[in-house]
């Protein structure tokens, strides 16, 4: 497989190196401070990748409404920073003022409070996650109608979060944001160190998703996903396997969402529904889904895709994702990272004696040792 | 790490310099960028391409008769995608990469509030050329659409001249119709009129059969609809379908115009009042121009709408504002808005120096079964712009 | 008491429409496993189609009768299309179904708007459909009673097909036993094909029917197809009257916790039953059953 320079120890290390080089000293050195934040914005994206193939790729759990626990991160930390710019004599965020007298909700209240935030936002998501994820894989529904109520709870998220503009700032969502824990957002200084963060997570969670992959807990994983009926057999219970998939992919995602709000400056209800929680996938499928980089490489240049796509061919963007989703999907659902032993497969199909049959659909590299 | 934290200004220490990019406009050559910034895809497409096209045409009329300040425009397009959160990176990204002088675009108000803090924060010019809600007022920011003292108002005043002793309001669930909807009541109470009911449906929604029997229970003497995009489609059948008629309970709406005429179907909608500053069918010699200019530029089927002549005025009083200030800077321009005026089709308009708007006529016009709309009430003369409705007694303590 | 029933009323018309959405997919769902995502664009497809008939056709009533047909094949021909260059290749992957037909979706979607413009058109209802009926001194809109009658016409029309023709019965074998149906010589190939025509077909004539309703534009089917799918999670795999009284329960419930409350609480309401419900009988009200372990 052509991961196999990432199973050595020492070449791991040296991967991982080089990615730490290339994103928190090339990077800002070479692109200006405008594009640097758009970057931002795809390793934001990027994170969440890495959790859908942990519980897309190797879990077999088809998670159609990442956006609700990007949202709920992103949500919290927008929460807080608003209320932290809010002016001292009323404590009362500007949007809130604008629309009504009611004051701050209290359910808002403990957001003031930057641990509480910080804490809010690492525990919140998984928190739901474990519930849906306990309730529709302890009762074995079908795999099919759990992608389908997790799409729908996107659904329901969205429409909460319009439905409440008192709370939640409605379909303009919340942005114009001062500070992050103090610090002024208009200072570049400061938006280099949020990027920095941005980069610091996404390497710390692609080290995670290895570490998870490579363990014994992962080989679970991706045994539930082939044969969860023989999983179960053994003795092991599949329903838990999954969740905790489930739940590590909503920590990442509400990170993703926590730092996306101070970096891109605003939040709204058209991040986090149906369409954007799909369009996380397109990112995943492309770059392989069951392997480590593919997620990350892949949510990272269809993103950057579609920034500059969408600069020069408005309608041409909507197009190339959906025959992205149907030609990636459908002829190579391996992704980018399968495609030298789909081409071998043609080639060795070709030469007579032997027949190729067709390329396996999990590609292990990871794992393999 | 820590060293980054180190030396990055607190809010406290008034928010550091920044990198206010506005500055790197460049004016040096023989011609000067300009950003249109538009929803080209998504649901709001329907809508804002048309406004694309006004400015479009703007744009080519200036360049034509010989370009600001002797400089022709380059319009940098960007596509907002129905989406506040693009909105906020494609302004950020013509005034910090393509370093326009001024940015045209916008339609929701969740688009609007995207983009403020952006322009605010790198002190640059947008011009939004949308009815909107009020309340606001910055000064990066001209409003060349109406605000609610010259168009919701103005509706009130018209319904209570018809003798309308009661009200149903009918929105869909967002900042415009919520926004809209207080003013409503705090009018409807200094005046006597009751509110017999207040309904939002989810943008979007479809099923309006709940709402317009809600409606029909209530019996007010009129509707007033804040309702936006396909909603109305499905509002106007199911209203026409359950028996209810202009005559006996008329819609008053604030976002229909003669480009949505279409979609509704003219057949169910006929007869209905609506409340714009514009109609097509305005009598002018510089609206005839108008639209005899837009036919020929996008075909004779086109028709034109309020958002799409303020949006086409907005060019004007920015070459206007440029002109008189002789600078492309944004702090010249700012200082010499106030009193820039512009022959537009809808009548001669103000810019007003304090709050960035502009003096407008509000008219009263109701859909004709030709599709288009003739006006049937005039306010007479244009009104000054009051964002936070400051010289109504009623409308205290609304803004705060 | 009145509003009670004009309630059910619009409960009963919000369910057909639900039902014709979800008919199709009952079908195709539920006999192949395919989650297509691209239904709501056949949807779409089916209005747009009443809306060319009437633009060729001009008279209201005429093309309205004469759009049913035609919509159908319409739906029935890019099912068919879909299953022939995709799907085929998929059965063994249904969850990968839904992202190639989500992506189907937004090149259809972008295609309708290439076509048709971006602005919603009108498909004018006939004369003999417009304005109420009083029926015991309710009134009810002729519109919705004309839907109701199509959901149910379409319901029995399937049911019978299922029931009495050698079609129905190599389908329901292939949904019960996909193996044994093929070693019984049932060419499971040729049945896909049919099954995907009747229930894209079914999708064409849900979209002449949504423009007695409400704008005919290119986001019509994204409106519907969540709320679809949803229908035959709770109705179950397999069974035509799971998605009727799914379709009808959803449907009343909504407009019941509508009227009491907000239409986006009335969602989100309706969506926690479902998790609920789910709890009790994951498989859906009826279940078709089998041996298999899955």
């Amino acid at each position: 497989m052509n991961l196999k320079v990432f199973t050595g120890r020492w070449a791991v290390v040296g991967g991982f190196v080089l990615a730490a080089v290339l994103l928190l000293v090339v990077a800002p050195a070479l692109l200006s401070s405008f594009r640097l934040g758009l970057l931002g914005k795809y390793l934001c994206y990027a994170m969440v990748a890495v959790g859908i193939g942990l519980a897309w790729g190797r879990g077999g759990m088809l998670v159609l409404g990442q956006g609700v626990f990007f949202g709920l991160g992103a949500y919290i930390m927008a929460m807080h920073l608003k209320l932290a710019d809010a002016p001292a004599s009323t404590g009362v965020p500007d949007f809130m003022a604008l629309i009504s007298s009611d004051g701050v909700p209290v359910w808002w209240e403990p957001f003031r409070s930057g641990v509480v935030t910080i804490i809010a936002v690492l525990l919140v998501p998984p928190a739901v996650a474990v519930l849906l994820g306990l309730a529709t894989f302890r009762r074995r529904v079908r795999g099919a109608y759990f992608a389908i109520l997790s799409q729908a709870l996107a659904a329901a998220f969205a429409i909460l979060l319009i439905g409440n503009p008192r709370s939640t700032g409605g379909s303009t969502g919340l942005n114009n944001f001062k500070g992050f824990f103090g610090f002024s957002l208009r200072d570049p200084a400061n938006r280099l160190m949020l990027y920095i963060i941005a980069a610091v997570s996404l390497l710390a969670m692609v080290a995670l998703a290895r570490q998870l992959m490579v363990s014994r807990y992962g080989e679970l994983l991706v045994a539930c996903r082939d044969a969860e009926e023989r999983v179960r057999f053994l003795g092991y219970d599949p329903a838990v396997v999954k969740t905790v998939a489930y739940a590590v992919a909503a920590v990442m995602a509400g990170v993703a969402g926590a730092l996306f709000v101070p970096i891109v400056g605003i939040i709204s209800p058209n991040d986090v529904g149906i369409i954007p929680s799909i369009g996380l996938l397109v990112g995943v499928a492309v770059g392989g889904r069951t392997t480590l980089l593919g997620p990350v490489l892949g949510a990272i240049a269809v993103a950057w895709a579609e920034t500059s796509l969408s600069e020069r061919f408005p309608s041409g963007w909507t197009y190339a994702q959906g025959l992205l989703f149907v030609l990636v999907v459908a002829f190579l659902p391996g992704g980018l990272a399968s495609l030298r032993s789909v081409l071998r497969g043609w080639r060795e199909r070709r030469r007579p004696p032997r027949a190729a049959e067709e390329p396996p659909v999990p590609s292990l590299s990871g794992s393999s040792r | 790490m820590g060293l980054l934290v180190g030396c990055g200004a607190r809010v406290s220490d008034g928010g550091g310099t920044g990198d206010a990019g506005a500055a790197c406009v460049d004016t040096s050559g023989t011609s000067v960028k300009v950003g249109f910034l538009n929803s080209r895809s998504g649901t709001m497409a329907i809508s804002e391409n048309t406004v694309f096209n006004a400015l479009k045409l703007a744009a080519d009329q200036i360049n034509g008769a010989g370009g600001v300040l002797g400089k022709q425009l380059t319009v940098v397009a960007e596509d907002g995608a129905s989406e506040p959160t693009v909105f906020a990176e494609k302004a950020e990204k013509l005034i910090r990469a393509d370093c326009v002088a001024a940015v045209f675009g916008g339609w929701t108000s969740s688009s609007r509030k995207a983009m403020l803090p952006v322009f605010e924060s790198n002190n640059a010019l947008l011009f939004y050329p949308v009815q909107y809600e009020g309340l606001e007022s910055s000064k990066n920011i001209f409003y060349t659409g109406a605000t609610t003292n010259q168009q919701i108002v103005p509706a009130l005043d018209y319904l209570k001249e018809k003798g309308a002793k009661s009200l149903f309001l009918v929105g869909s669930d967002y900042v415009f119709p919520q926004t809209a909807n207080k003013i409503i009541k705090a009018y409807a109470k200094a005046n006597g009129i009751e509110v017999k009911g207040e309904e939002y449906a989810p943008l979007g929604h479809t099923d309006f059969s709940t709402i317009v029997s809600k409606v029909k229970a209530a019996d007010a003497d009129a509707v007033f609809n804040t309702l936006n995009g396909d909603s109305n489609v499905a509002f106007f059948k199911e209203y026409k379908n359950a028996g209810l008629t202009a005559e006996a309970m008329p819609v008053l709406s604030v976002s229909i115009a003669e480009e949505e005429v279409g979609g509704i179907g003219v057949g169910n909608i006929v007869g209905q009042p609506v409340a714009w500053n514009y109609y097509q069918t305005i009598d002018s010699p510089q609206n005839k121009k108008f639209v005899a200019d837009f036919k020929n530029a996008y075909g004779a089927s086109k028709v034109t709408s309020d958002p799409m002549e303020a949006a086409y005025t907005s060019l004007f009083l920015w070459k206007g504002m440029v002109e008189k200030a002789k600078s492309f800077a944004v702090p010249e321009i700012q200082k010499a808005a106030g009193g820039v005026g512009f022959d537009a089709p809808e009548g001669t308009v103000t810019v007003n120096g304090d709050n960035h708007h502009i003096a407008k006529t509000a008219l009263i016009g109701k859909i004709a079964p030709d599709g288009l709309i003739y006006t049937d009430w005039t306010s007479g003369k244009p009104i000054e712009p009051d964002p936070y409705l400051k010289s109504y007694p009623w409308a205290a303590g609304l803004s705060g | 008491m009145e509003i009670l029933l004009s309630q059910l009323f619009n409960g009963l018309s919000g369910g057909s429409i639900l039902l014709l959405a979800a008919l199709g997919l009952a079908l195709t769902f539920g006999q192949m496993g395919v989650i297509n995502m691209a239904h709501g664009e056949f949807i779409m497809a089916g209005a747009y189609t009443a809306f060319v008939v009437q633009g060729v056709l001009g008279d209201a009533g005429l093309s309205l009768l004469v759009s049913l047909p035609t919509a159908f094949v319409v739906g029935g021909l890019l099912g068919l299309a879909l299953e022939a260059l995709l799907l085929r290749r998929m059965y063994h992957r249904p969850l990968d179904t839904l992202l190639v037909t989500f992506g189907v979706s937004l090149v259809l979607q972008q295609l309708a708007r290439d076509v048709f413009g971006t602005a919603g058109v009108d498909v004018a209802a006939p004369g003999w459909l417009s304005g109420p009926v009083e029926v015991l001194g309710f009134t009810f809109p002729k519109t919705r009673l004309f839907i109701l009658v199509i959901a149910v016409a379409a319901v029995v029309l399937l049911s019978a097909l299922l029931a009495f023709t050698s079609l129905g019965r190599r389908i329901r074998a292939t949904v019960q036993n996909r193996a044994l149906a093929e070693s019984s010589g049932i060419s499971t190939r040729r049945t896909d094909r049919t099954t995907f025509f009747v229930g894209s077909g079914l999708a064409g004539v849900a979209g002449v029917a949504l423009t007695l309703m409400g704008s005919i534009s290119s986001n019509l089917g994204t409106a519907y197809i969540v709320d679809a799918f949803l229908v035959v999670v709770v109705g179950g795999i397999g069974q035509i009257k799971g998605a009727v009284i799914a379709a009808f329960v959803l449907g009343v419930a909504q407009s019941w916790i509508e009227y009491s409350t907000t239409a986006s609480i009335a969602k989100v309401a309706v969506l926690a039953l479902i998790v609920v419900f789910l709890q009790a009988r994951p498989q859906g009200i009826f279940v078709v059953r089998t041996r298999s372990l899955v």
